[in-house]
């Protein structure tokens, strides 16, 4: 079987990059004085002024507290069962009233997807994704978030994406 | 030694030290301008955050690769593997010897403690070396330049380094050409090959971008390529090549190439400065080109003034290298090669022949070599350039750039 060389037809005589040039030259002198687009991270952040995060990001946990400061948590188990990357750890406890409350609650940052599951399922609206970026830490135990600094989470929580609102209009 | 030679070699020192110092500042400032006008090109605002203004960024850059780890490649050729950042960088840097930058200091008779009686003869000409062949020792060198960029890629022992050499070679070389032809234009006006007589003749002519249209645009296109910069770093083509030829420099080594591009840079545009747009020359005045005899403080605005109009004339040729490097894209090498042999290598041939024979009509005809003289040029080289413009251009479009039409319905 012959070899079938594919020869490729370039452009030769058809072509001029006068215009070409001479318009790009314009294009990028009119950006040259065009407003810029760049955030002064750690000055400007996105918690203010033109940049926002949306409202469905979905960041580090918070857990939310009644009146008096305990978790709402009532250790009903949903959360880690549906977790799928398995990053929480939930171990009940029942006072005397017959009240459940987490005696363990650790989330492992980490391993942790931000799927948001969490809050979706949590019957009490008690776990949430945070709207919040800023994780950074000096060692990595520090990542293991327990339930007294979930708590202590002062950030916004995500809405998460609502079907019967796709747009979030 | 006599108080003669005493002076030669103190001016000389001075000037040496002062054009190096201005060089290596101004490769700062000029990369400086590059990453913060490539920002503000691209909507964004380049490094700021180092210094003000962020212009203390490439110091900060120049101190990292100076602790950084030298790598040589195994089975590298390390005699021209060390020797080749150095030959771009010095022949980068030599080029400037010979570029006028100023008017003529006047000649001083002084006695300087330690050194005694210094004399200096003469006006003091505000070039390093006011060389009789000024203008091919530029054409000379800058051919020299070749031989660092294609042998880092031969020494470094690498197949993308080696074919960014051999580009680089193919490259430089025939735009060489193109350059060089172009340029005799300047020769025919001038009459001579000094750089600072050809200043002269565009005192007393015009500037010779309008007397050598063409020949300048030819030096412009030509002068991308002999820096190795966008739309014809095929050498580098970091796409294709990776780094091209110095993609196995690393450290210091590396931040010579880079350095002597930039310093190669400021020295085409002062060369375009000086051989097309009257070098220090203030325009529409006269007052500039009267040699002072003495020294006295007209004497020192005169020098001064004159060196910055040749720095702000510099500084815009670079900031349209600058602005270019950020529009157009890479050149495919077919077209690489067919822009530099079968277009620039004949235009410039054909355009010597013209311009020869309106240089030897106007001479027949005893016209003065003034500003009437490259007016008639000018007119001479109006239709020259329409035609040239016409050719290329001829209402084509690149396929692909015309506007898109929405499909219907």
């Amino acid at each position: 079987m012959a070899i079938r060389v594919k020869v490729m037809r370039r452009p030769e005589r058809e072509v001029s990059y006068l215009r070409a040039t001479l318009k790009g030259m314009a294009v990028t002198f009119s950006h040259l004085l065009q407003p810029k687009v760049t955030m002064q991270y750690p000055e400007e952040t996105a918690q203010e002024g033109f940049w926002h995060l949306s409202s469905r990001w979905r960041g580090t946990h918070r857990m939310l507290t009644d009146e008096q400061g305990r978790a709402k948590c009532v250790a009903c188990g949903l959360c880690p069962q549906i977790c799928p990357a398995n990053c929480i750890k939930l171990v009940p406890g029942e006072d005397e009233d017959g009240h459940r409350y987490p005696l363990i609650y650790e989330i492992d940052e980490f391993r942790c997807v931000f799927c948001g599951y969490c809050q979706e399922v949590c019957p009490e609206e008690a776990i949430h994704v945070g709207v919040h970026y800023e994780n950074a830490e000096y060692q990595r135990e520090r990542f293991v978030y327990d339930l007294e600094r979930l708590c202590a989470q002062t950030h916004p929580v995500s809405t998460l994406w609502d079907p019967s609102d796709p747009r979030g209009e | 030694m006599t108080p003669e030679l005493k002076g030669l070699l103190l001016v000389s020192a001075i000037k040496v030290l002062l054009v190096f110092v201005a060089l290596l500042v101004g490769v700062l400032v000029v990369i400086w301008v590059e990453r913060r006008g490539a920002g503000f090109m691209q909507d964004r605002l380049g490094p700021n955050r180092v210094g003000p203004l962020g212009l203390l960024q490439n110091v900060a850059d120049g101190l990292k690769n100076l602790v950084k780890e030298e790598v040589v490649p195994a089975r590298a050729d390390r005699v021209i593997f060390y020797l080749a950042p150095l030959m771009s960088f010095v022949t980068a840097l030599i080029l400037f010897a010979v570029i006028p930058f100023g008017a003529p200091l006047p000649p001083f008779d002084v006695t300087l403690p330690l050194l005694g009686r210094v004399v200096h003869e003469g006006p003091i000409p505000l070039m390093v070396a006011d060389l009789p062949v000024g203008f091919l020792f530029i054409i000379a060198i800058s051919s020299v330049a070749v031989y660092g960029i294609t042998l880092a890629g031969w020494a470094s022992n690498s197949k993308y380094s080696l074919l960014g050499g051999l580009r680089a070679s193919a490259q430089m070389i025939s735009y060489e050409l193109a350059l060089g032809s172009s340029l005799i234009v300047v020769l025919l006006l001038a009459g001579n090959v000094m750089l600072s007589e050809i200043v002269a003749a565009q005192q007393r002519m015009v500037w010779f971008v309008f007397a050598a249209t063409l020949a300048y645009l030819m030096l412009h296109i030509a002068a991308f390529a002999e820096t190795n910069r966008l739309p014809f770093d095929l050498p580098e083509a970091e796409a294709e090549l990776v780094a091209g030829y110095h993609a196995e420099y690393s450290a210091m080594k590396y931040a010579m190439f880079p350095l002597s591009e930039y310093v190669a840079l400021i020295t085409m545009s002062a060369f375009i400065t000086t051989l097309f747009f009257g070098g220090w020359d203030i325009p529409f005045t006269a007052w500039d080109e009267q040699a002072a005899a003495t020294w006295s403080l007209g004497a020192v605005l005169r020098t001064s003034m004159t060196a910055l109009v040749f720095l702000g004339k510099t500084f815009f040729f670079v900031w349209v290298f600058v602005w270019v490097r950020w529009t157009l894209p890479r050149f495919r090498y077919d077209q690489l090669m067919f822009l530099g042999w079968k277009v620039l290598l004949p235009t410039a041939l054909a355009y010597i022949v013209v311009m020869a024979t309106a240089v030897l009509v106007l001479e027949r005809w005893g016209i003065a070599q003034d500003w009437k003289y490259g007016l008639i040029l000018f007119l001479v080289n109006v239709p020259l350039v329409a035609a040239v413009v016409f050719g290329l251009d001829r209402r084509r479009v690149l396929a692909g750039t015309q506007r898109r039409v929405p499909m219907e319905g």
